[in-house]
Formats: C-alpha cells, structure tokens, sequence
C-alpha cells in the first residue's frame, strides 16, 4: 500500500513533470515556430523594394564589368561582342560545350570569353566580379524560357 | 582543322590556285541577254576592322589578324578587284595610332583604294587626323559607266558632340555600340544639298553605288542600325533606275529591297555582331528578305567575319562573301525578282546555325 502510494506519487510526479516539460516544449516550440512565421510570412512591400535594389545594384555594377577594358589584358571588352549581352544564351545554361568536352555552366563560358578573347585571367566562381556579370547578362534576358542544354 | 579550313588557309600560303577558284566564274557576269558587257567589274570591299591600341605598339591581335588576312586574300584574287573600298571602322578609339596601323596594313593592297568614315574613326578629334591621311569624307566618282557616291553617315547634332568633358569620354561613348548614352546618326541637310547637286549632272540610266557605313534604312535606333534622315537620302535616290546602297557598321549579312534601291551589308573583319532581334527586351526590323549569317562559334576566332568580292553587272551588284570558317555566300541581284537573293539558302529551310536566337 505505502509502496504503492509511493509509486503513484512517484508517478504522478513523474506525471506532472512530463506534463510540464511537454508543455513547456509546445510553449517554446510555439514560440520558435511563432517566432519563424513572422520573419517568414510577414515581410513587407518596403523588403520586396529593399532586396529589388540590392540586386538591382549589382546588375549595375556587372554592366560596368561588362564593359570595363581593365576586365582582361588587352582592353576588348564583353559588350564589344555582345551588345546588350545579346548572343550570350544564359537561358541555355548548362549546356553541353564540345569544345570544353563537358557540360558546362554560364560562369564557365565567362571564364572562356576572359580567358581568350580577352586575354585575361579568369575569376574564382564566386567572384563578386562574376556574380555581378550573371546578374547582368541575365538581367538582359529577362523573360526569356529556360532552355537549358539549348544550342 | 577542317579540310576546307585548311583549303582556304594553304590558300593564303600559296598565294593562288586554290582560293580565287569560286571567284573568277562570278568575277565575269554577263549580261542578263548573254552578251559580255565591257562595263562589267568587280571590286572589293573590306571594313570594320576595329584596330585596337593596347600601349605603345601593342595592338588587339584578333583583330589585327581580320584584317591582315582580308588585305592577303584580296590580294590573291583574279582578276584583281578594279578598286577596293574600306567601309569605315579602320580604328577602335580614332586614335592616331590606330588609323596610322590601319593605313600601314591597307598600304599593302595590290588595287587603288578607296577611304570611307565610320564612327569609330571621327568621335575623338572629329575626323580630323582620319581627313588628314585619307581626304574628303564625302565624294563621288564615275567608273566603267556607274557613278559611285561615298557619304559620310554618321553624323550626329552640334549639341551632342558639344556636351562631353573630353574628346575621348565623347569618342568612348559613341564607341560603345549599345550605349544608350551615345545618339542616332545622319547624312544632315549640308551632305544631301550636295548629293542633289552631285546628281543632277548624271542620267537617271546611269547605275548608281552608293556606300554609307551606317544602313540608309532604319533597323535597329539602339545600336545605330539606322541613319535618322535615310528616307529623305532615299528620295534623293528614287529617280534612279538602278541604285544599289551598301553599308557597313552591322557586322553581319542583310540586304533588302525598297523600290528601285537594293541594299546590301558588308562583314566586319574584326567580329560578328547579333542580329538585333537577339534583343528580347527591343522591338528591331531587319529585313524579312535577308537570310541570316551563321551564328558564330566563338572557340573560332574568324568566325562569322569576312570581307567581300562584288562583281557589278548591267549596274547591279551581286555579293560574294568572302567567310573564312563559313561556306562563303553569294547575295546576287535576281533580274526576275528584282530583289537580292542568296543564290544558295533563299528558300530553303534554314540550317541550324542560321538561327539566331
């Protein structure tokens, strides 16, 4: 009887304090999830405006790579070729290159122009040179239908 | 390398048999009722080569390369061309240098040649340094019966040249084809009162061949495609029989008909431009009539450029693009259609590289 009173003391207790913990666990997950959704689902027209203009920046600034004679080595830049970044096809990346014998990505095709009609060094991937050329010439192609492995 | 890659380029190293092959069947046109005409000629013309100075007597070695090989080939053809015309663009910045190492390449030339403006030699000292080795940016004269106009089209208005800090700033603006700091060229009221003039002694029989680097129609407004006042130089053309317009600027085949005048384009030896459709953002017109160029290969470094043999025959002319790693093309007046045509691919179903996009 004492032993079992015990017990149940003991279990409830061990109730209480699983009840509790649970509770505590909803409250604080509830307040993690609370918490998220306000980042997540309530941001503002005066955001949408901000992150537009950051990127916005940044094709601005891969207009003035684009056509910057310091980009390569012997002052030929990438609008000489391609006007308005017309003939670029970023919408057809990744494509299958025969002549790099692979499929390769856009910034690789950039890395090519660099390298040889510009006669210059090519760029760590992530370059923010080469971020902001992506952002450009894709900027220019607005609208256009992905169509990637497109010759 | 491609068989006919190395055709052409042994061609150039043994200076004859091989490369002019194609050229003296056409070189020869007769006339349309079979008769030979004495007034047949061929001539060549040879543009946009872009030179570029890098430092000192460093120049871009692409397209110092477009150039020198347009010079050799020429040189080889047979017959020799009666003339040939350098259709503007001899520099990148109208630098000194650049027009001085365009005369030094040209000078090796084996027929007399003939000099007109593009934008790229004018916008730094206004021509001056251009006018200085070359003469008169505008001019005319006869040859075996038609009478030849050169014009300098690519004048802008006083307040555009006035509005830059320097010279170059100016000259870098209008160099960049898709600036859209830069302004639509003219021929301007002065050009076409001497046109008038310069017309009135001659025939309305007499063929006419008249060279502007930018296009006498309109095309593209945001690369200059187009020469603002075309319309009023065509109405100077108009009573003509036979005009035929060739220009430079595009980098690209195009031709076209409106009325009596056929308009024919000419390559750059530097570097192939897009048609301006590739443009998604801009409406552009080229003309449905034209068969488009083959997209160009990048990993080529002479792909879609080229100069041209023109062969002139009862005062019309047919185009023979000379495209080192493309299948040459040949634009020729079509006497039934009254129209220029590509004697190969008019109306047949494109190839694939046909297609740009």
């Amino acid at each position: 009887m004492w032993s079992s009173r015990t017990k149940n003391v003991f279990h409830l207790k061990f109730t209480i304090k699983g009840e509790i913990m649970k509770t505590l666990l909803k409250l604080s997950s509830l307040l993690i999830v609370g918490v998220l959704s306000v980042e997540a689902d309530e941001f503002t027209k005066k955001d949408l405006a901000l992150w537009k203009a950051e990127y916005q920046t940044v094709v601005k600034q891969g207009r003035k790579v684009f056509t910057n004679p310091k980009l390569g080595t012997n002052t030929v830049t990438c609008n000489e070729c391609h006007p308005n970044a017309t003939n670029t096809h970023p919408e057809t990346y990744p494509k299958f290159q025969k002549q790099l014998g692979k499929v390769a990505t856009m910034a690789e095709m950039i890395n090519w122009c660099i390298a040889n009609p510009l006669e210059g060094k090519k760029m760590r991937l992530d370059d923010p040179r080469m971020i902001a050329l992506i952002a450009y010439i894709t900027e220019e192609r607005r609208g256009v239908k992905l169509d990637p492995g497109k010759h | 390398m491609k068989r006919r890659e190395f055709l052409k380029t042994s061609g150039i190293v043994t200076a004859g048999s091989i490369l002019p092959m194609s050229l003296i069947e056409v070189a020869f046109a007769d006339n349309a009722d079979g008769t030979k005409s004495d007034e047949n000629f061929t001539f060549a013309v040879i543009s946009d080569a872009h030179l570029q100075q890098i430092k000192g007597t460093k120049f871009v070695r692409n397209w110092d390369m477009g150039l020198k090989r347009a010079v050799a080939e020429c040189n080889m053809m047979n017959p020799k061309p009666d003339f040939v015309l350098f259709g503007g663009d001899l520099g990148q910045l109208g630098k000194a240098a650049e027009i001085d190492h365009g005369a030094e390449i040209l000078s090796a030339l084996r027929s007399p040649v003939k000099m007109m403006l593009g934008e790229h030699d004018y916008y730094l000292d206004l021509g001056e340094h251009w006018m200085n080795r070359f003469g008169d940016p505008y001019y005319s004269f006869d040859h075996k019966g038609v009478h030849i106009v050169v014009l300098n089209s690519i004048l802008v208005d006083e307040k555009w040249i006035n509005k830059w800090k320097d010279p170059m700033e100016r000259m870098q603006t209008m160099a960049g084809l898709d600036d859209p700091n830069g302004s639509p060229f003219m021929v301007g009221l002065k050009q076409r009162e001497w046109l008038k003039k310069d017309l009135e002694k001659v025939s309305k029989d007499t063929p006419l061949i008249v060279f502007s680097h930018s296009p006498l129609q309109k095309i593209y407004k945001g690369w200059n495609f187009w020469t603002d006042d075309a319309e009023l130089v065509q109405d100077i053309l108009k009573p003509f029989k036979k005009v035929n317009v060739i220009y430079a600027h595009v980098h690209q085949v195009q031709y076209n008909k409106i009325g009596n005048i056929a308009f024919n384009s000419v390559m750059s030896t530097a570097w192939p431009w897009p048609y301006p459709k590739t443009y998604a953002k801009e409406p552009s017109y080229v003309p449905k009539l034209t068969v488009e160029m083959n997209r160009a290969d990048p990993f080529f470094e002479r792909d879609g450029t080229g100069w041209q043999m023109i062969n002139v025959h009862t005062g019309r002319v047919d185009m023979n693009f000379i495209l080192p790693h493309n299948q040459n093309r040949i634009v020729a007046y079509n006497e039934k259609t009254g129209r220029p045509e590509d004697v190969e691919f008019q109306n047949k179903e494109r190839i694939p590289p046909q297609i740009h996009y």
